[in-house]
């Protein structure tokens, strides 16, 4: 198994306007997604947001309450787990505690009647590499390798669809980042289409092809890491990826592929490409790295002072107030050009207009920041 | 020397805060041990001294001797023989049946009780409210030749005039079985409760059904409460004689009824003690056989 691909031509998963009701609660509200095969897909999401539900309809432990899911031409909306062929990393594991590393990784393959799984289970174990632990009992395990097993347990099965419930949240974060690699890797090797649940959006980001933002059962944005990061649609977005700067603003005109708006009485440019409304009250966003502490281009504010300044080691940031109090952040890299400036201290901002954009102005700006990032 | 001077420095700095603390073990240990000594090692060391004693020709009823006859232990076992088996025959179905009820209750309150939980584990406690003598009495009311179920039993054709429930192995099985099924009941719910339900999820999402699920995954996992249950419920059920004394009759007499007779009516210590004891190595036998058999200890 390991170095070669398992994952046959199934077709892409696709859900078709899935809702999924508790009571009056919509944890999934309308929810259409096309998932293609073979792709390493994050749906990310603070907690609450219907994430695990929609992995949980998919692995058929919870039925929707309306809508259709399927897997190329087979509908499996209703299918019972077990006569499914999707297999799941659950949160924590779940290992089974009675049955030794290697009973745990044949389970599936002896439930489908397969009588010889010595070479898939070993295959699957080198595929972690953790062929060395095939005897112990899971409670033996630590927790990073307990997560590996859990892998080794659903991949042995050669789903169609591979499903990872927060699988690194359990663990700190030195092995997690190993593990961002590992099942990047993995997943690379076996060519299985894995969705992957979690709240972390650098793990996102550093894993997935495909990064779908969650928010109160919708998908807010779909795309790719750094479409999500640098053009954001919504505030949630702008605010749940990452650090980001949104200023509200009134469009003064648009020609030329620029607009130019204006907050506080100053002007500045967005690209017209990058802006994502046609309203004239919109959000001005930038992110912190874009913002240099200069006062030279068309994009400035000048009389700013720092209030709050932190080292991080590759960068240093800075928390700038505006002179009309607004608290904008600042990251600053850690080079030869490095300010080193102190609380109190007077500062003029400026960025450069490609790296600006422009959101509907209805939503609110702290939309997605400041939510609890644990479970 | 070096080494000498370390060695001192360490054992003289915090000797007096080590010195108290090797002695809270023993302490604790205390009021548990003074308890043990009084009132279990020194009657079993008294019981088993009556056990071989003789009465000597003439002397007075319940006058013996001290003549260390092991030959007691084997009168006593061939002249009760019967009572002996039946205890252990009776003890192991009401387990058994105890088992089969107690197994889907417990499975319920721990899965699908919800809110109703905790009321429902009152339920399973509530017999404790009442004695345990009163409750058996009452038994003889709901089996009685004119309670309601050998009325109702009666309604059907194939059951004669003459039929009746109190009396028979039945009524003593039942009532095993009802007063220990709290004893089954909540280890075997303390064991299925502190199953992950994710790791059934896991076992579904793994191609097994729900029966599989059961077979492969609960079960073993319930094993713990299994054996506490069936070994709470078959010890005290094997030496019992207030069911079979109630709902008995002299046919369905069980090995604690004779232990109880020849102490108080009979007035024979010796073979008493000796029926005591050879009840209590047959209880240790079998127990140690059965925990080695489900192994247990590899369960986590």
């Amino acid at each position: 198994m390991a170095g070669q691909k398992v994952a046959q031509d199934t077709g892409d998963l696709v859900l078709n306007r899935v809702s999924k009701l508790y009571g009056d609660f919509r944890a999934v509200d309308d929810l259409s997604l096309t998932i293609p095969d073979g792709s390493f897909f994050a749906l990310l999401g603070p907690s609450g947001c219907g994430k695990t539900t929609t992995l949980r309809m998919i692995a058929g432990l919870e039925e929707p309450t309306s809508g259709t899911i399927n897997i190329g031409d087979t509908d499996i909306t209703t299918q019972k787990p077990y006569r499914r062929n999707v297999n799941t990393v659950f949160q924590n594991y779940a290992l089974f505690p009675h049955l030794t590393i290697f009973e745990n990784v044949a389970f599936g393959l002896r439930r489908r009647g397969i009588k010889d799984v010595k070479v898939e289970v070993e295959s699957a174990l080198a595929l972690v590499e953790l062929g060395h632990l095939a005897e112990r009992k899971p409670s033996q395990l630590s927790g990073g390798q307990q997560q590996r097993i859990a892998v080794a347990r659903a991949i042995v099965n050669k789903p169609e669809v591979l499903l990872l419930d927060e699988p690194l949240g359990a663990l700190d974060l030195k092995l997690r980042r190993q593990m961002q690699i590992e099942l990047k890797r993995i997943q690379t090797e076996v060519g299985i289409t894995f969705i992957h649940v979690t709240h972390d959006q650098e793990e996102a980001m550093t894993m997935a092809d495909t990064i779908a933002v969650m928010n109160q059962g919708k998908i807010e944005q779909l795309g790719s890491a750094t479409e999500l990061y640098e053009s954001p649609k919504t505030a949630f977005v702008a605010n749940f990826l990452g650090q980001c700067n949104l200023i509200k603003a009134k469009v003064q005109s648009r020609s030329g592929g620029k607009a130019v708006v204006s907050a506080k009485g100053l002007n500045f440019e967005i690209p017209l490409a990058r802006v994502s409304t046609d309203s004239d009250s919109i959000l001005m966003g930038i992110r912190p790295e874009k913002l240099r502490l200069d006062d030279s281009g068309t994009n400035s504010i000048k009389e700013c002072v720092v209030t709050d300044r932190s080292f991080v080691g590759t960068s240093t940031q800075y928390l700038v107030r505006t002179p009309w109090d607004l608290e904008l952040v600042v990251f600053e890299q850690n080079d030869e050009g490095l300010h080193d400036l102190r609380v109190g201290d007077k500062v003029s901002l400026e960025w450069d207009p490609e790296h600006t954009f422009g959101l509907d102005g209805s939503q609110d700006v702290n939309a997605g920041a400041d939510l609890d990032d644990d479970e | 020397m070096a080494f000498l001077h370390t060695a001192a420095s360490s054992t003289t700095g915090p000797r007096s805060g080590l010195k108290s603390r090797s002695w809270t073990p023993y302490l604790l240990l205390a009021p548990g041990l003074i308890w043990l000594v009084t009132f279990f090692i020194f009657p079993i060391l008294s019981l088993a001294s009556t056990s071989t004693m003789v009465r000597p020709d003439g002397a007075q009823i319940g006058t013996y001797v001290q003549e260390f006859r092991l030959a007691n232990y084997i009168d006593a076992f061939q002249a009760n023989q019967e009572q002996y088996i039946r205890s252990f025959v009776y003890a192991g179905i009401a387990t058994i049946l105890a088992l089969a009820i107690a197994y889907p209750l417990a499975y319920m309150i721990a899965f699908k009780s919800g809110k109703y939980r905790n009321i429902l584990l009152v339920l399973v406690v509530a017999p404790f409210f009442t004695s345990f003598l009163l409750r058996t009495v009452a038994w003889t009311q709901i089996l009685g030749d004119e309670g309601p179920i050998v009325q109702t039993l009666k309604l059907l054709p194939f059951v004669g005039d003459s039929m009746r429930l109190t009396s028979t192995p039945f009524a003593v099985v039942s009532g095993l079985t009802y007063n220990f099924l709290p004893f089954m009941t909540l280890p075997l719910y303390a064991s299925l409760e502190r199953i992950d339900p994710r790791t059934l999820e896991a076992a579904g999402d793994l191609y097994a059904n729900g029966l599989t699920t059961f077979r492969k995954v609960t079960v073993p996992l319930s094993m713990p409460g299994v054996v506490a249950g069936t070994l709470l419920t078959f010890i005290p059920a094997a030496g019992d004689y207030v069911n079979a004394a109630i709902l008995g009759s002299p046919s369905t007499k069980m090995i604690g009824n004779v232990i109880e007779s020849r102490f108080f009516a009979v007035v024979d210590y010796p073979t008493a003690a000796a029926l005591s004891f050879t009840l209590m190595a047959t209880i240790l036998i079998l127990v140690t056989l059965y925990i080695r058999r489900s192994g247990t200890d590899e369960l986590v």
